[in-house]
């Protein structure tokens, strides 16, 4: 199987741009970041597979792996359920807090907090 | 009398029915019910009494009753001797015990339900505990009476301190079992069968199995409280005393003595075995010996003596030779006797009295003569005085000691130590309950049921019958004893002439009542004794420690941001695999030849990915990544893939209309560059979005090289067309060959679709979008009704729009139709069919607002993705009709005159399950994103002029 360089950098730059997004508070740019890693791990999924014409019986000359494809089309739909699952909760937290950001987590605090308290005693 | 044996699976069958239905009867009878329950381990008692002749001599029965074969785990339970005899003291003692706690419980007791149905269950596990034959079997009873033992300790609901130390009971006792566990998988992998029987004819030899054996060992001394897990008995205490008498005197506690005397005729000559059974068992004879003397509660009194007798007898099993193993059971039975009755006395007493502290016991024996006779005589026995088997046990003890070595011989010193600190506890024991003390008042005694005082009268008789005719159990015993070696004869009586055993008898007896009046003289200086340090404490220091210690790795660990676990998570998920891949020394495959097309849109998507990263307001960011997303679909078109770029374009159109809805309505357009305290810097952040990518790009480049094996989808052309019944392969794939995936993906739609649904809705879900109402109320009504829709609400309406949608809609849905069933064979299927008439509806929606939208699906999103969930599971359940697997499709061929050959595949009908479970997502996301956001902020609104109505009228 032969390697693509253009969608081999192309796959790095999404997961790179995905990730810098999804490290923020931001939940609204977590959502972005999450939906761009979608596109880069399709295409690295599209590439572990040999291209060619389209995988369907009767065409002619070699046709493209149909197995990556499946995989991918399964992926693209959940991406979109997810994606949908994730706006509706942007939006409750926002009605919740009137805010798009993601605090830290209130339980992780109080341990550290007890902690520091036991340690002064 | 061969089948008789065959019933000991539904007898354990019984067990679990009547534990079950017991707090049912309890709650409707109250404590009563508790002396029927009885009537279960008294015919258990009768049919082991029928089948002992059947165990003499060796004999063994066993039934074998298949499981888990994959696990070598089988309900395997055999009856010999040693089983016979356990069980007879299980059954036995259980049904004294039941009928005993149905008068020691007063009326209503609030536990009594949880305590008929644990020890019910309680009997049944251990009855199947010492019956297994598997080794695994074991384990899992073994555990179950650990977790029974719980429930019966914690009696009482809300009561903190007897909670604590039923939960440190168990997590001791199923520590060690889960130990335990790990030495049987070892011993039964070393010995290559779980079957307990074939390993102990059999016994595998060297290191490993020195260390399971050691492992079991620990099993066995957590269970029955040698040193160092001594410390769990007396806590366990809390519990009622008729539990108490059970688990922790008769029962339970001697699991682990079981365990030794099951391994000890083919393990006992391995170089641990005597070292540590003697060695634990004396340090805890003498530690439980000591302890009793300074107690003062008559319960703890007992608990601690109990320590000491099963330290006892782990030594006598420890010491290994037959004739001390044989001593070792007539010992177990003895202290069964014995320490049940004397707990039932604790428990009248308790009862009778409202204490059962011995400072403040008075004249209970001048007022209970009777009661005093028998705890005498179950003392006696406990002491090692004739005529109770207890003494009988011990001679035997000595004798057994005695014939086997220095160990033996070491051992028998030991043993003559314990028995006079048993002596003085005794002594102590008989004197705090009963004794008239100086100065303390008479103690005021309530009447007792004979329900309780009978089952104390038969145990001390049981314990002087069996001396005085100790026949038939040295018949059972020698039966044992002689699967280890030959014994003497005759090892158990009253007489046995003018014997080293009886001196050390003699001597213990003088000894201990020396030390208790020594004791007494003491007391009546100082004040009786005061308990010791808890020996609980290293327990609970090692638990605050373990407490403490997570809460650091826990603050150490969880930061509680989202970003720095997730920048954790990250720099782990690039550091392993980009070591490996560098180690590895992988090399970049033989490259292709570079697509124009593909290196422009290359460009035009990381273009992209860059504007997104410095978008100011997420509409504006979520319009790139559409962006990104028809680009991406055009290089699925590239490289051969329809089907993905017309999924992809659809549901990134989908998408963005999802994220319009929801961001318009948050305020400042939903600014995505600001962030309040970024944990991590700018640059952190950088640097593992740039080693993520790297890693990616780097496994782009290599996987592709490496790859060796054929292609799974070769040849899949051909069985297609044959199996599938379609030509296009992605399609056949996705509903025919990884069905079972797609089912479980569209189950995840689902799911995700009633999450939307329910974050926004909150509370209740209305159904279908709402239909045209009939009166206005606060809307803004447009002036004339539209020609082109159904409704007329819209208050600003597009004319283009309208028309566009009016003509454009009933084709785009039959066009849906034909693409969900043309997918089989060309580009499409029910995926983008569904999606397909998700955008129409979408069309609706924005043309026309949310009443359009009703009138346009009538129908409940939840009710439309049940009837897609059941279409595909009937498919799925077809399949397995059909005489096949779950899934399979079937092709029909038809012949009609006219239309020619027709051809049908049933996982059509999937796709179809498919394509409406997809619309159903659509649905579902406009109703909540879409209408149900545009009816709570219309009553916002109405709120808002209300109350600006009120205020104009109040200022009128």
């Amino acid at each position: 199987m032969t390697v693509n360089v253009v969608v081999a950098v192309l796959i790095g730059g999404l997961f790179a741009g995905g990730v810098y997004l999804m490290l923020s508070r931001n939940l609204l740019r977590v959502l972005l970041g999450f939906m761009v890693i979608g596109h880069g791990a399709n295409l690295l999924l599209l590439s572990s597979g040999v291209g060619g014409g389209a995988p369907i019986v009767g065409q002619d000359g070699t046709h493209a792996d149909p197995i990556p494809q499946a995989l991918i089309l399964t992926s693209i739909v959940i991406t979109l359920a997810v994606s949908c699952f994730l706006l509706a909760m942007i939006y409750r937290n926002y009605q919740l807090t009137r805010q798009s950001e993601v605090p830290d987590d209130p339980d992780d605090v109080a341990i550290e907090e007890l902690r520091t308290g036991a340690g002064s005693e | 009398m061969t089948d008789l044996f065959g019933l000991a699976v539904p007898i354990l069958a019984l067990y679990m029915v009547i534990a079950t239905v017991a707090p049912t009867l309890a709650r409707r009878w109250d404590r009563t019910a508790l002396l029927w329950l009885a009537l279960l381990p008294a015919a258990t008692t009768g049919w082991m009494a029928a089948l002992l002749p059947s165990v003499l001599d060796g004999g063994t029965r066993s039934v074998h009753v298949a499981w888990v074969p994959e696990l070598s785990l089988a309900i395997d339970l055999r009856l010999d001797a040693l089983s016979a005899v356990m069980v007879l003291v299980i059954s036995a003692i259980g049904t004294l015990v039941l009928l005993y706690s149905a008068r020691y419980f007063p009326l209503g007791d609030d536990g009594r339900a949880k305590y008929a149905g644990s020890l019910v269950a309680f009997a049944g596990a251990m009855i199947a505990l010492v019956l297994a034959d598997n080794l695994i079997l074991l384990v899992v009873m073994w555990e179950i009476t650990g977790i029974l033992s719980y429930l019966l300790i914690a009696h009482r609901i809300g009561n903190q301190p007897a909670r604590a130390a039923a939960t440190q009971a168990l997590i001791t006792t199923t520590g060690g079992g889960l130990v335990m566990l790990i030495g049987a998988v070892m011993m039964g992998e070393q010995a290559g069968t779980y079957d307990l029987s074939q390993i102990l004819a059999a016994p595998p030899s060297g290191g490993t199995t020195t260390a399971a054996l050691v492992l079991l060992l620990v099993g066995g001394l957590s269970k029955s409280a040698i040193i160092p897990f001594q410390f769990w008995l007396p806590g366990a205490m809390a519990a009622p005393t008729p539990a108490s008498a059970y688990l922790h005197a008769a029962t339970m506690v001697k699991a682990g003595i079981y365990l030794f005397a099951r391994l000890a005729p083919a393990f006992a000559a391995n170089g641990v075995w005597q070292p540590l059974l003697i060695g634990l068992g004396a340090a805890t004879m003498l530690f439980g010996a000591v302890n009793a003397l300074r107690q003062r509660d008559l319960k703890l009194l007992l608990a601690y003596g109990t320590v000491s007798q099963l330290g006892l007898l782990t030594l006598l099993i420890g010491a290994g030779n037959p004739d001390a193993l044989l001593a070792g059971i007539a010992m177990l039975v003895a202290h069964a006797t014995f320490k049940g009755a004397l707990f039932f006395v604790v428990g009248i007493i308790d009862t009778a009295a409202g204490t059962r502290d011995l400072t403040k016991l008075s004249g209970v024996g001048r007022q209970r003569p009777a009661l005093a006779v028998a705890a005498a005589l179950a003392a006696a026995s406990m002491a090692g005085v004739p005529p109770m088997i207890g003494f009988v046990a011990k001679e035997a003890g000595y004798a057994g000691l005695l014939a086997g070595g220095t160990a033996g011989t070491v051992a028998a010193v030991l043993m003559t130590i314990g028995s006079a600190l048993t002596m003085a506890y005794t002594l102590r024991f008989l004197w705090g309950a009963f004794a008239d003390k100086p100065g303390i008042e008479r103690t005021q005694l309530s009447r007792s049921s004979s329900w309780m005082t009978a089952p104390t009268w038969i145990l001390v008789g049981a314990g002087l019958a069996l001396a005085l005719w100790p026949a038939p159990l040295e018949s059972l015993l020698q039966s044992y004893a002689q699967t280890a070696g030959p014994t003497h004869q005759h090892a158990l009586a009253l007489w046995h002439g003018l014997t080293a055993p009886l001196g050390l008898s003699a001597l213990g007896w003088i000894a201990g009542a020396a030390l208790s009046a020594a004791q007494r003289h003491l007391d009546r200086r100082r004040g009786p004794a005061v308990p010791g340090l808890d020996p609980g404490v290293g327990y609970r220091l090692a638990v605050l420690a373990l407490e403490t210690t997570a809460a650091r790795v826990t603050v150490a660990t969880q930061r509680g941001s989202v970003p720095v676990s997730l920048g954790a998570v990250l720099i782990a998920f690039v550091v392993f695999p980009a070591t490996m891949l560098l180690r590895s020394g992988a090399g970049i495959g033989e490259t292709a030849a570079v697509h124009p097309a593909e290196l422009v849109l290359a460009v035009v998507i990381l273009a992209l990915v860059v504007s997104i990263l410095r978008a100011r307001r997420a509409i504006i960011a979520i319009l790139l990544v559409g962006g990104i997303g028809y680009a991406v679909a055009v290089i699925y078109i590239l490289r051969g893939a329809p089907d993905l770029a017309l999924t992809q374009i659809l549901m990134e159109s989908v998408t963005l209309v999802a994220a319009l809805l929801v961001l318009t309505r948050l305020p400042g357009g939903a600014a995505a560059d600001r962030e309040s305290r970024p944990l991590l810097g700018r640059w952190v952040s950088a640097a593992i979005a740039i080693g993520v990518g790297a890693l990616m790009t780097s496994l782009a480049l290599i996987l592709p090289g490496i790859r060796t094996a054929t292609v799974v989808s070769a040849g899949m052309d051909e069985a297609a067309v044959t199996y599938g019944g379609g030509e296009n392969l992605v399609n056949v794939i996705l509903v025919d060959v990884r069905s079972w995936d797609t089912f479980g993906e569209i189950s995840v739609l689902v799911a995700a679709a009633t999450g939307v649904a329910g974050l926004i809705f909150q509370s209740r879900r209305t159904g279908a979008a709402p239909r045209t109402p009939r009166r206005a109320s606060g809307l803004q009504r447009p002036n004339r009704p539209s020609p082109w829709l159904t409704t007329n609400w819209m208050p600003r309406r597009s004319l283009l729009l309208e028309v566009a949608t009016r003509l454009i809609f009933p084709i785009v849905v039959m066009f849906s139709v034909y693409v969900l069933f043309v997918g089989h064979n060309l580009p499409g299927g029910g995926f983008a069919a569904g999606l397909i008439v998700g955008l129409a509806l979408t069309l609706r929606y924005i043309a026309g607002g949310p009443f359009e939208l009703g009138e346009a699906a009538p129908v409940d999103a939840g009710a439309l993705m049940g009837t897609g969930m059941l279409i595909s599971s009937a498919t799925a359940i077809g399949g397995l009709i059909g005489g096949g697997q779950a899934l399979q499709s079937v092709i029909f061929h038809w012949h009609v005159p006219v239309l020619g050959d027709l051809e049908f595949i049933t996982s059509t009908i999937f796709d179809v399950g498919v394509y409406l479970i997809v619309i159903g997502l659509v649905l579902d996301v406009l109703h909540s994103f879409g209408a149900e956001l545009d009816r709570q902020a219309w009553a916002a609104r109405r709120a808002t002029d209300d109350r600006a109505q009120r205020r104009k009228e109040l200022s009128r």
